[in-house]
Formats: C-alpha cells, sequence, structure tokens
C-alpha cells in the first residue's frame, strides 16, 4: 500500500522534462570559483596560498567549527586568488578561485568504478571520514552530514531513512542517480546503518518513479534491513518530517528534531557521496546536477565540478534560451531565484531551472477571500492567512502562539492561493523575527544565569 | 397599563441601581491604583496621537516616563515638539532638554526609473522582505530598494516614494520620530538636525549615498555613488567630513553648511537644501554644475 | 536575454484564482437557475437579470467613483451575489425593490467593509433579510409554479405554520406539497430555493471542482435532520417530517451556497462543523418555535457575526500534536 504524510499537501505538474536523460560528465572548465560557505553553519577557513597548486581532492579550506563543512578542490591547478563574490543573491561571499591546469587527482582517492563491499571503518571512523570528506546534505538544504550522524547523548536513533522522493517538479538528478547507481547508493544506506549502528532503513520514493522503485526493490533484497518504500505522489513529501511521518508513522513534535522519535534523514545523493568517501576516498567534488526547464532546448542531467559556472551548464543544456525570464537555483517550490548565473555550481545545487518570461512573473495580487484553501494544504496544520497578516502588522507574540516557527517553508500556501497572495513571503519574514526575538531571549537568560 | 406594574419596574430599577452602586463604589476603592496626578497633567498637553514616535507605547506611556525621568533632554514628543515640552517642564518643575529639531534624511539617490537595474524583483512589496533574499535590484547593495517600507511605517504621512525622484521627506510634516529609519532594512535614512534657519529655509548638507564598495564597483552601479574619494573632506574647513568604509559622512554636528564641499564632488553624491556657492576661485563654472545644482537641491525638499 | 526575475520561492503557482471560484460558483448555480426559469418563467428572468446587473453595476459605481479604485467586477464575486439575492425573492417582486435589495448588499454590506473578502455577513443574505424586514408584504407573497398570472400562494413551510397556529394536527393541514413536488421544485417559494435536486446537482459540481469542502453542507443538513427526527419522532401530529425540513424554505440553497461563502465562514474544518451545526440548529428553532416560518437566511447571518470567535478558538490539527 502506497504511504504519505498526513496534513495537508499540494499536486503541481510534474514537469520532470529530465528524467529519461542518462547523467553525463559536463567537461572541466577552464577556471573554478569554489566559495567557502557551500553548507549550513560557520564558512570554512581557507588553508592553501594564492599560487598554491592543488590536486583534485586536496584541502583547500577546513571547517569553521563543529557545524561547518571542510571544502576540497574540484579541479587541479594554481590557486589565483582567495576574495570576495558576488552570489546569485547578491551578496558577497569569500571564494578560491582556482585556474585549471590537466586532471591530475590525489593518489589516496581510488577512481575505479568496482563496487568496494567490505565496510573496514568502524562507526566512529566513518563518522570522522565523512566530516574529513566534507560531506553535506545534498538534497538542497546542505546540512553538515557529520553532525546529523552524531546522534547525541540521551536520544537513540532507530532508523535511518533515505529521501529518495524528490518531490520537486522538474528536479531529476535524484531519479537519475537511483536509476544509473544504485548499488552504490544501497552501499552508501549500508554504510550510514553503520555509522549509527542500527539496523532499519527506509529509502521513501514517490510512485511517479516506478523505474526507480522497481531497481532499488530488487537490489535491496541482498541488503537485510533496508526497505524501500513507495509513496503517494504529494508535495512536500521530501520534508524531513513529512518523509518520517510518511515512511514510520511517527511525528516529530513542534520544535523537535528527527532523532527525537528516533530517525535519521538523509537523501540518496548523500548517501551516494558517503559511499564515495568511506570506500573511496573520494571528497565531495563533483556533484549531479540537473539542468531542465520549458525554455531550455536540452534538459539534461550532468556530473558537474563544484566551482564550475551555472553559465556554463546551462550552455552544456542547449544555450541560455532567448525566453528565459528566471534562473532559479534548486526546484521551483523552495529554489532560489538568481540574479546572474556567472555564480558557481555548489554543494547543495541540486537543479538549475529555467523559467520562460510568461512563467517567471507571478499573477496579480487580490484581496484574501478567506476561502481557508491555505490552511487545508498546509503540511504543519498551520494558519498561512494568519500566520502572513500578524507578520505584515508586526505581531510576533501572537504569530509565535500560532507556531509561526514550525512552517517548513516548502510554499504550497502560496501555490494553492486563488488571489495570488505572497502568504509565505511574509511567513518567512515573520519567522526570521521571531527567531531573532527567541534567539535573543534566551542568549538574555543565559546571560542572566551565569551572573547569578 | 396597570399602574402596579409600572410602580414596581420603578421600585426594582431603582433599587438595582443603588446596590450596583454601592458594588462599584466599593470595587472602585478596593482595587485603586495610585497613580501621580501630574501624569494626567502632562498628559493633557501632549497631542494625544498615540503615534509612538517617541518611543512609548502612546502618549499616555511617555507622560510615565517624563513624569518618571529626572532628565528631559533625551525623552519627549516629536510632535509636539519644544513648545509641547516647554509646557510639560513647567509642570514637572524640570529643565526641558534643547533638543535640536531633526528632519528624516534618505541617503540614496536611487529611485525607481533612474536605478541601474540589474535584476527585476517580483516578490511581495516589502523593504523587509527583499532584503532578507536578495541585495537589491541593481548593483548596488545598500541602496534604497523602493518598496516602501519607510512610507508604510510614517503615520505621519511625511514619506513619498517618487517613480523618478526617489524617497521625499516633506519637512514640514516630518516630526523626526524615527519610525521611517527604524523599518528602512538598508539604514538608508537618518534622521539629522533641520539645520540653521537662513531665509525661511534651513540649510543642511549631507553625503546622499552610503555605498560602502570600493569607488570603481559603486560608480559602475550607479552614477550618483560617493566613491570615498576624499575630496570634500580635504575642502572642509570644520573637519565635519570623514570617509570611512569608501564613503564619506558630513558629521551634523560640526558643518556648518557651507557647501564648499558641494562643488567638491565629482558624482554629485553630496546634496544640499540650498544652491552651492560660487566657486571661490574666478574660475568659470561650468554652465551644466550651476544649472543643476539647485534643481538637485530641490529634489531634496 | 533580458534582466533577470528575482523573487523569493515558490515560483510556481496552482493555476486557482478568485475568477475560477466565482465563475465555478455561477456554473453551479446554473442548474438552479434552470429550474426557477422552467418554473417561474419570464418574472425570474426579469428578477435574476435586475438583481445581477444592479449588483455588478454598484459595485463598478463605488470602485470607480466613490473608493477610485480599480473596479474588481470581473472577478465575479459582484455576479454571485446578485444571482443569490435574486434566488432568494419571489419572482413577482417589483424591480425598483430589487435595486433597493442589491444597493444594501452591495453598497452597504460588502464595499463598506472594504469589498472583496472584507465583509462581516454574506452580502446576499444580508440584503434579503433586508427586504423582508422592509417589505414584508411583497416579500413574502410567492407566485405559484405555472399557475397563472397574479395567483400567489404561501411556501410549504408557511402553509405548515399557519396550519399548526389554528391546531391543526399535520396530516389535516390541506395542500401539502408532495415530496416529489419538494425535491423537483414544483413549490411556492423564492426562485432559487425550490428545486431541492437542481441544487444538489449544484454541490456536485462545487465538490469536484474542488471550490468548497463536504463539511458546512453536510453540518447544516445534518444537524436540521437529526433535529427534525427528534422532534417527528416525540410528536409526530406537531412536528414535520426531516425530509419535509431538508427539502423546504431554503435549506439547500442556504446551507449549499449561502454558508458556504468563503468570507463569512470559518477557516479550519472544526470551525467549519461548529458554523454548520449553528447554522442547523438555529434554523430548526427558529422553524419550529419562532415567528418566521422559515429561519435559513437569519440563522447564517447570526453565525457569520459567530464566525471570527469560531476562527479565534478553532486551530486546525497542527503537525505533531497527539
Amino acid at each position: 500500500m502506497l504511504k504519505t504524510f498526513k496534513i495537508g499537501g499540494i499536486h503541481p505538474d510534474e514537469n520532470k522534462l529530465s528524467a529519461a536523460s542518462p547523467i553525463q560528465v559536463l567537461p572541466v572548465p577552464a577556471e573554478v570559483k569554489i566559495p567557502l560557505a557551500q553548507h549550513i553553519g560557520a564558512p570554512a577557513q581557507p588553508c592553501v596560498e594564492v599560487g598554491a597548486k592543488v590536486k583534485v581532492g586536496t584541502l583547500i579550506a577546513k571547517a569553521g567549527g563543529f557545524v561547518s563543512a571542510n571544502v576540497h578542490s574540484s579541479v587541479s591547478g594554481t590557486v589565483k586568488k582567495i576574495e570576495e563574490f558576488v552570489d546569485a543573491n547578491g551578496m558577497k561571499k569569500m571564494a578560491i578561485v582556482i585556474t585549471v591546469e590537466g586532471d591530475e587527482w590525489e593518489e589516496s582517492i581510488d577512481r575505479s568504478t568496482d563496487i568496494v563491499r567490505d565496510i573496514k571503518l568502524e562507526p566512529k571512523e566513518i563518522i570522522a571520514k565523512v566530516s574529513e570528506m566534507g560531506l553535506v546534505g545534498m538534497g538542497g538544504a546542505t546540512f553538515p552530514t557529520h553532525v546529523k550522524l552524531a546522534v547525541p547523548d540521551g536520544q537513540k536513533c532507530e532508523a535511518l531513512v533515505i529521501n529518495g522522493v524528490e518531490c520537486e517538479p522538474y528536479l531529476t538528478s535524484d531519479h537519475r542517480a537511483m536509476l544509473e547507481r544504485p548499488e552504490e547508493i544501497l552501499m552508501g544506506v549500508k554504510i550510514l546503518m553503520k555509522a549509527l549502528q542500527i539496523d532499519k532503513a527506509y529509502i521513501g520514493i514517490e510512485n511517479n518513479k516506478p523505474d526507480a522503485i522497481a531497481k532499488l526493490t530488487e537490489l535491496a533484497k541482498n541488503y537485510p534491513g533496508v526497505t524501500v518504500q513507495p509513496l503517494k505522489l504529494k508535495y512536500p513529501q521530501g520534508g524531513e518530517k513529512q518523509l518520517i511521518d510518511a515512511c514510520m508513522d511517527r511525528q516529530v513534535p513542534s520544535g523537535k528534531l528527527p532523532i527525537n522519535v528516533g530517525a535519521v534523514v538523509q537523501n540518496v545523493g548523500t548517501a551516494l557521496a558517503v559511499y564515495e568517501a568511506v570506500q573511496k576516498n573520494k571528497p565531495l567534488i563533483e556533484r549531479i546536477v540537473c539542468v531542465t526547464g520549458k525554455p531550455l532546448a536540452k534538459p539534461s542531467n550532468f556530473l558537474v565540478r563544484i566551482g564550475t559556472p551555472v553559465s556554463a551548464c546551462i550552455e552544456a543544456a542547449g544555450g541560455m534560451p532567448e525566453d528565459c525570464g528566471k534562473v532559479i537555483g534548486g526546484g521551483p517550490m523552495m529554489g532560489r531565484a538568481m540574479m546572474h548565473t556567472d555564480v558557481p555550481v555548489i554543494k547543495g545545487t541540486s537543479g538549475i531551472l529555467l523559467m520562460n518570461k510568461k512563467e517567471s512573473k507571478r499573477p496579480e495580487i487580490a484581496n484574501c477571500i478567506r476561502c481557508a484553501k491555505c490552511v487545508n494544504v498546509c503540511p504543519m496544520g498551520l494558519e498561512p492567512y494568519l500566520l502572513s497578516k500578524l507578520s505584515a502588522k508586526e505581531m510576533w507574540d501572537e504569530a509565535q502562539e500560532h507556531n509561526i516557527m514550525d512552517c517548513i517553508e516548502c510554499g504550497s500556501c502560496n501555490f494553492t492561493c486563488p488571489s495570488n497572495r505572497p502568504l509565505l513571503d511574509y511567513v518567512r519574514l515573520g519567522k526570521g523575527k521571531v527567531g531573532a526575538i527567541l534567539r535573543a531571549k534566551a542568549a538574555a537568560a543565559k546571560a542572566a544565569a551565569e551572573k547569578k | 397599563m396597570d399602574l402596579n406594574s409600572v410602580l414596581i419596574t420603578i421600585a426594582v430599577l431603582a433599587v438595582l441601581g443603588c446596590a450596583l452602586a454601592v458594588i462599584l463604589y466599593f470595587v472602585s476603592q478596593k482595587f485603586k491604583v495610585y497613580e501621580d496626578p501630574k501624569i494626567a497633567e502632562v498628559e493633557a498637553e501632549l497631542p494625544g496621537a498615540n503615534c509612538g514616535g517617541c518611543g512609548f507605547p502612546g502618549c499616555h506611556g511617555l507622560a510615565e516616563a517624563l513624569a518618571k525621568a529626572d532628565d528631559l533632554s533625551n525623552i519627549g514628543c516629536p510632535v509636539g515638539g519644544a513648545p509641547v515640552m516647554a509646557k510639560i517642564a513647567a509642570i514637572l518643575g524640570k529643565e526641558a532638554g534643547s533638543a535640536e529639531p531633526k528632519v528624516a534624511v534618505a541617503r540614496c539617490s536611487a529611485s525607481c526609473n533612474t536605478r541601474i537595474k540589474i535584476a527585476e524583483y517580483d516578490g511581495a512589496q516589502s523593504c523587509a522582505i527583499a532584503a532578507t533574499h536578495f541585495s537589491a535590484e541593481t548593483g548596488c547593495a545598500f541602496s534604497c530598494l523602493g518598496h516602501g517600507d519607510c512610507v508604510k511605517a510614517c503615520k505621519f504621512d511625511a514619506i513619498q516614494i517618487d517613480p523618478d525622484k526617489g524617497v521625499i521627506v516633506d519637512e514640514e510634516k516630518c516630526v523626526a520620530c524615527g519610525a521611517c529609519a527604524k523599518a528602512c532594512p538598508k539604514n538608508v535614512i537618518e534622521l539629522r538636525p533641520k539645520g540653521r534657519l537662513v531665509q525661511g529655509k534651513n540649510r543642511r548638507v549631507w553625503v546622499n549615498c552610503v555605498n560602502k564598495d570600493k569607488g570603481p564597483v559603486a560608480m559602475k552601479a550607479c552614477k550618483t555613488a560617493c566613491i570615498g574619494c576624499g575630496k570634500c573632506a580635504k575642502v572642509c574647513k570644520f573637519a565635519a567630513i570623514t570617509v570611512e568604509n569608501n564613503v564619506a559622512y558630513i558629521d551634523p554636528a560640526k558643518c556648518k553648511a557651507c557647501g564648499l564641499c558641494l562643488n567638491e564632488c565629482p558624482t554629485h553624491a553630496i546634496q544640499a537644501t540650498f544652491p552651492a556657492p560660487p566657486k571661490p576661485k574666478p574660475a568659470p563654472v561650468p554652465a551644466d554644475a550651476t544649472s543643476e545644482k539647485p534643481s538637485q537641491a530641490a529634489k531634496a525638499e | 536575454m533580458d534582466k533577470l526575475t528575482i523573487a523569493p520561492s515558490p515560483h510556481v503557482h496552482g493555476h486557482d484564482s478568485v475568477k475560477r471560484n466565482m465563475y465555478g460558483v455561477l456554473i453551479a448555480l446554473a442548474p438552479a437557475l434552470a429550474a426557477s426559469l422552467w418554473f417561474f418563467g419570464l418574472g425570474a428572468l426579469t428578477v435574476i437579470l435586475t438583481s445581477v446587473i444592479s449588483c455588478v453595476l454598484f459595485e463598478f459605481l463605488i470602485q470607480k467613483f466613490l473608493l477610485k479604485v480599480k473596479p474588481t467586477i470581473t472577478d465575479g464575486s459582484a455576479a454571485v451575489t446578485g444571482l443569490i439575492l435574486a434566488f432568494n425573492l419571489p419572482s413577482n417582486l417589483p424591480i425598483w425593490i430589487i435595486v433597493i435589495g442589491a444597493l444594501f448588499a452591495i453598497g452597504v454590506c460588502k464595499m463598506t467593509f472594504g469589498g472583496l473578502g472584507q465583509n462581516i455577513v454574506n452580502p446576499a443574505i444580508a440584503g434579503r433579510v433586508f427586504l423582508l424586514v422592509s417589505f414584508p408584504a411583497q416579500m413574502t407573497s410567492w407566485p405559484t409554479p405555472g399557475a397563472v398570472d397574479g395567483m400567489t400562494g404561501a411556501t410549504p413551510l408557511g402553509l405548515l405554520k399557519e396550519g399548526l397556529h389554528t391546531g391543526k394536527s399535520i396530516s389535516e393541514i390541506a395542500n401539502l406539497p408532495t415530496s416529489t413536488d419538494m425535491l423537483m421544485g414544483n413549490i411556492g417559494g423564492s426562485l432559487g430555493e425550490v428545486s431541492a435536486i437542481a441544487l444538489l446537482i449544484g454541490l456536485v459540481i462545487m465538490l469536484a471542482m474542488r471550490i468548497i469542502t463536504w463539511h458546512i453542507p453536510v453540518a447544516v443538513l445534518g444537524t436540521m435532520a437529526a433535529f427534525a427526527a427528534i422532534a417527528w419522532g416525540i410528536d409526530p401530529a406537531t412536528n414535520a417530517d426531516p425530509l419535509f425540513h431538508l427539502l423546504t424554505g431554503g435549506a439547500m440553497l442556504g446551507a449549499i451556497f449561502m454558508a458556504t461563502d468563503y468570507v463569512t465562514s470559518p477557516m479550519t474544518k472544526n470551525g467549519m462543523l461548529i458554523y454548520g451545526f449553528g447554522i442547523g440548529l438555529l434554523t430548526m428553532l427558529i422553524r419550529c418555535y419562532g415567528a418566521y416560518p422559515e429561519g435559513m437566511s437569519f440563522a447564517i447571518l447570526i453565525m457569520n457575526i459567530v464566525t471570527p470567535l469560531i476562527n479565534k478558538y478553532t486551530q486546525p490539527k497542527r503537525f505533531g500534536v497527539k
């Protein structure tokens, strides 16, 4: 029987244009720009000088704290400069720019395609390895993987949930990875299970990918404890909390983490990277990027080195079309629109989506007609119409009382609103403000406690 | 109608009224909260708009704070201004603060039509929202976003956004409550002293830019950006101008509004409420400069 | 390539719109419209046209000249108000009364509060109740379907109330229509309320188009049926059976089209059930114990006013809360 999450949800047009296009290796560009902050948490600290020679896989920046990740060179060549660049949001970020010379890899990396089945490392060593190789969540959230694997004292992990849902319309990178590299993904799952010291894992896949479900179900027979769980098509099934609800019938309480209900969630892309890091000693230097969109000539899936310009990916998929109004990093529901395409592909770039001019503009806003459709579709059981109104009126206390912090920013409310109201825009603003107020209060309480 | 029923009604109502009055009297005695009678007196003097411009919750809040405060120089009613504060000081028997009258100044020349856009924002019309997602629509990450959070924040209808001229503050209506400055996520708006009154006009000078980028970057993003060249600082006789982080700032406390810096600025990033003085040396003034300056000064009004 | 558009996510929209919902309601009202034309002929057409045109016109004039905003009459909300108002009027109502009703509905009940989405009570019902208390004589002389011009009669509920008032038992009251007549609409009454079957088709259309959910209609009709069943079970001589109550007096029109008005109904599922229960209960109390034979309009108006309170005290089931 198909499972799904219990509250709300929407059904956007799937538009999986690149689903049938195999993963192609994108040529290494002449120059890469590798940002130091590609993950949630503190930016990495550069550990190479300008002019230094680097190989593919050389560590070029060290994690700047526990919640941070190492950054490795994705090419071989010379460090040209370490400087600020303007990112896709127009903000200034630090990056290491490397001029490419040849394609020489670090010797420690096993570049063969053989599947290495024997897991030599112990759980602690696996987590250390994952941290060393700079792994982050590949679904787009880019939360450092080793942090998620370190189960806090007093908590117990019971099951690993692997996210193969890919509920975002258009995107197909996880789908292609599951079709083309299923053994490696399953080995990655096995490694993750060992790291967490558990014997149960679910791989959740929506039933719009029957080929991936069939393939993984077949292969999973050789992996005891791994269950492939087909899921009913519904957005936002890929949300961490929704996926746990769908696979394990457990709901993470408000303000808590998945580990509170005994679950750790990882993306299939992350599982693949974990396999490569642990068994092949390969740092996170490339990823599968889905370059897609209606105006694009050849929607494709590419294996791209981190730091490759987005414009190069678009070029490889048929070039920037005349009728392009918007370029989005990620999917259409939660991705971020880019101000320009001269930005690098980073660890979290799951897709590059081009929209035509007509699709790019939001429809005209009308009065709220109180139809309650936003309330019905909210997967967290919130009242988006009310939260957005409270945010607009800056009534932060009331917004907090109405659980604004539970919003997962999935965008279902905006999607469904007949009046095209920018509900999520305001809820997100409110979430930011309420979060800041809560943090300030917590800091004040902590300071007061320390004073005593 | 029966006379009896009329009488009964009157009697019942009278008894009820008396009983409730007694209860009310005792309740009000029991729960009486002592309040300084001066607070009521002060509140009577305040405008009663409850605008919150003073930073307190309404006029009553300000009245309480004033009655408590030892020194009136830092708090006061921005709407009533000096005359009201003088009366209040008399009531409270304290010294009135001698705060200079201020006005909100938007330190950015960008307007909807003149800004050099590199992208088109299509989200909710709110600066706060736009600023959390993107730097700006232009190459300048410091500029006014133009979605009008300041206009919405102003309770006195003193700020307008003109598609051609950008943010315009109505000096007559502005009470310098600071709500717009607080609302601006880019910190473009500053409260500056109105300046010396000369011939019915307040004279003040300010740098109309907050761009901290290096000169060439700033110039590429905006034609009237401050490029941090420091020419103005050199010409200033009162050391009122400092250049920090590639942007000049005129300290209103030191500035005498002589206008010498106006002629120096290569990008016309310095603005004033009065025309630039003629250049001291007899060098011929470029025709376009003279014609442009007064119009820019007029804009600021 | 021109400048790229930037906006916060999401970047796609579900293509739902106010227009789609409003025109959907109009389509759902079409069967009842056809039934009213069939039973009441030209009179019905005149009432409907007058009501719809004046509602749309008043909205246009008020937006254009009083509020000085861009008129939004094409969104269809004024037309829906006009049509529902017409459905609540007898087919022989003078045109000038209809125009006054439309002015009250749009001008007073909708635009004064800020237009679409801001009104507290359903404008069409408020307009109807306004006319009912202002022109009681004209508003309660119902033409009999298919009858010669000028023939008027009472509604089934009116007959019932009058009969019971004179001390008769239900079986003694003459002229009560059969269930089939009530289902099809061959009875006296307002234009749109007579044909239960046409209104039920409308309900199916609205549910299929996902314009409304089942909660409000089911709660209203369920409560009415339960109330009527209990009363009927206690004393069938003085209380009509549940089916009679459901098929008469605008119960269907009210439960399906008027109580489900987005703007004036609660936002949460639980709230909708409470609201529907309240309407059902109030309707039956007015019908059985009140002065008016029918109570639907009053019940909806009262519950409209209670809606903000219901919204305040009901919340959807939050994720992660057991």
